[in-house]
């Protein structure tokens, strides 16, 4: 009887303390959001308002003043654009090195995270002077080239240990019945793991997307993305925090769907296939 | 026999375009680092690039903002480090238990680590962190303490939270994920024997997650070790250089006062650092590899 009391005062109290913790860490983008539905003087009075008239006048004020869809937009081709061009890059080598590795193979695979290592400002100099002397700086196309190398080690590390889990057998079978290598590819191994190549596109969209160092390097307006936008609320003159709020609520909400949707296939790119 | 060669022939040619692309985005720009750092090259200053050998790794080293930028960059990565993974540990293995609305509670910890940093810094510096409208400053004087004046009073502290902040749910959630694959029977035998919870803790979750926590660890390293977009827009490195670390020295050298070779300097200085993580990154990661 005591072990079930016990057992009861253990599972409310769990509950209690993990929802409490979740509440907290979310708490900030919730504030956020909320902030985003206020008028600009609501926005920063003291004591905070919680009971307000929700408006989504700074929504449109965001959309209409700042040029909003032009970060967007840019954001949106950069990320797809670099996302799009490492997965055509890494999965034909992930290909090579999963189902016809050599003894260099390791070695090559170790070799690519150590890419990964490199910190960005050790070539800041170089990389900056070199877009200047070939107009890439302020390009999307500057962009859209830094993003697919910086990811191109995580794609074909993640892409390489989902078709490392594609039973042999099966594709044994299917050549014993003849098939063509393209067949095998297009038939069996595509179709198994589409799963796996979209996690893995979804992980490149969500880092190319929030990356910041680059894009605030490397850009001034027209190609910048929606990251440098946001920067750019820092200054000092006026507070705008509806508006910050609200220009920031667009920028997250994509990514954040994304996030929620494909977190336990996230674990194994971001750790290199070491956890699973 | 012949097909072997064809096949090795071709993958050859497949992983070619990923090592070609990456031994040119390794190699170029590095060899221009290390050349420029030996270079008296100014952008302001036309005309000279005198070779000067290691003049300026020896400015860099004797400049007191570069002993700052060395001990902000450690302050910062040791601090971040020391919460994420032992907060954590303990939420991971908090949330490992069922209860009601568990998947709810995993999305809303893992959310800050989606928010870009940019979106982050500024929240946490205007709406939580005004030093007079903010929410903290508010919740300061419900209690009766006077409001802190965060970025300038407290500048690398505050930094050091909003770091955590987006970098603590990278640490849940590969730890929660690799709480799954624990031994539910070796547990079971554990509490069977009348293991209290602190020493199942001790003795069988904590080496289960030793991998994890090492990759955790080294992950966040790498990462940490260049903040930048938290700096740039929150402290812009001060108060004096009270939160300038070793990525936001490099820039202000470079893109601020246009010393490439300063710069360059620098650079190979953070890539000797990060080098250093790498190895034993590599190590563990290595090993997982051989083990499959």
């Amino acid at each position: 009887m005591d072990m079930h009391r016990a057992k009861i005062v253990k599972n409310v109290s769990v509950t209690i303390a993990a929802w409490l913790i979740a509440l907290l860490i979310f708490f900030p983008i919730f504030w956020m959001v909320l902030t985003s539905l206020k008028t600009e003087l609501n926005a920063f009075s003291t004591p905070p308002s919680l009971f307000f008239v929700p408006t989504l006048e700074n929504y449109l004020v965001v959309f209409e003043r700042s040029d909003y869809l032009k970060f967007f937009w840019n954001s949106v081709v950069i990320s797809f654009g670099s996302s799009i061009l490492g997965m055509l890059i890494a999965v034909p080598g992930a290909y090579a090195m999963a189902f016809y590795p050599t003894e260099r193979t390791k070695g090559l695979l170790l070799w690519m995270l150590s890419t990964k290592m490199l910190p960005p400002v050790g070539v800041l100099v170089p990389i900056y002077l070199l877009f200047r002397d070939t107009n890439l700086l302020d390009s999307k196309i500057g962009l859209i080239i830094i993003f697919t190398l910086i990811n191109l080690p995580i794609i074909v590390w993640m892409v390489y240990t989902y078709f490392r889990e594609v039973p042999k057998d099966i594709l044994e079978a299917v050549r014993m019945d003849g098939a063509h290598v393209w067949g095998e590819i297009r038939h069996v191994l595509l179709p198994i793991s589409l799963g796996g190549l979209s996690s893995t596109f979804l992980l490149s969209l969500i880092l190319s997307w929030n990356e910041a160092f680059w894009s605030l390097n490397l850009t001034t307006s027209s190609a910048a993305p929606l990251t440098a936008l946001i920067a750019s609320y820092s200054s000092p003159e006026g507070l705008f925090w509806a508006k910050l709020s609200a220009a920031s609520t667009l920028a997250v909400a994509p990514i954040l769907i994304f996030g929620w949707i494909s977190q336990k296939q996230l674990v194994r790119g971001l750790t290199f296939g070491a956890v699973k | 026999m012949s097909q072997i060669n064809t096949n090795a022939g071709i993958a050859k040619i497949l992983v070619a375009p990923s090592v070609i692309l990456l031994a040119l985005w390794m190699i170029v720009p590095l060899a221009m680092t290390i050349y420029f750092s030996t270079l008296n090259f100014n952008l302001m200053i036309p005309g000279g690039r005198d070779f000067i050998g290691f003049e300026n790794y020896y400015w860099f080293f004797t400049d007191p903002s570069f002993i700052a930028g060395i001990l902000n960059t450690l302050i910062l990565v040791g601090s971040v480090l020391i919460i994420t993974v032992g907060l954590g540990t303990l939420i991971a293995v908090l949330v490992d238990n069922p209860f009601p609305g568990r998947g709810l509670v995993r999305v809303l910890l893992i959310s800050p680590f989606f928010i870009m940093p940019t979106v982050n810094a500024l929240i946490w510096k205007n709406l939580l962190m005004h030093p007079v409208s903010g929410l903290f400053a508010w919740l300061f004087r419900q209690v009766g303490l006077e409001p802190i004046d965060w970025f300038t009073d407290l500048p690398m502290t505050s930094i050091v939270i909003i770091v955590s902040w987006q970098w603590l749910p990278f640490a849940i959630l590969i730890l929660m994920t690799a709480m799954q694959s624990m031994d539910q029977e070796q547990l079971e035998a554990a509490r069977m024997d009348g293991a209290g919870p602190l020493s199942t803790f001790w003795h069988i979750t904590l080496p289960h997650l030793s991998r994890p926590l090492v990759v955790v660890i080294m992950i966040e390293t790498i990462f940490l070790l260049s903040i930048f977009a938290e700096i740039f827009t929150t402290t812009s490195g001060g108060p004096g250089n009270q939160t300038t670390n070793l990525a936001y020295l490099i820039y202000t050298q470079a893109l601020l006062q246009f010393d490439v070779g300063m710069a360059s300097a620098g650079g190979i200085i953070a890539v000797i650092l990060a080098n250093i993580v790498a190895v034993f990154l590599i190590r563990a990661v290595g090993k997982s590899l051989a083990e499959q």
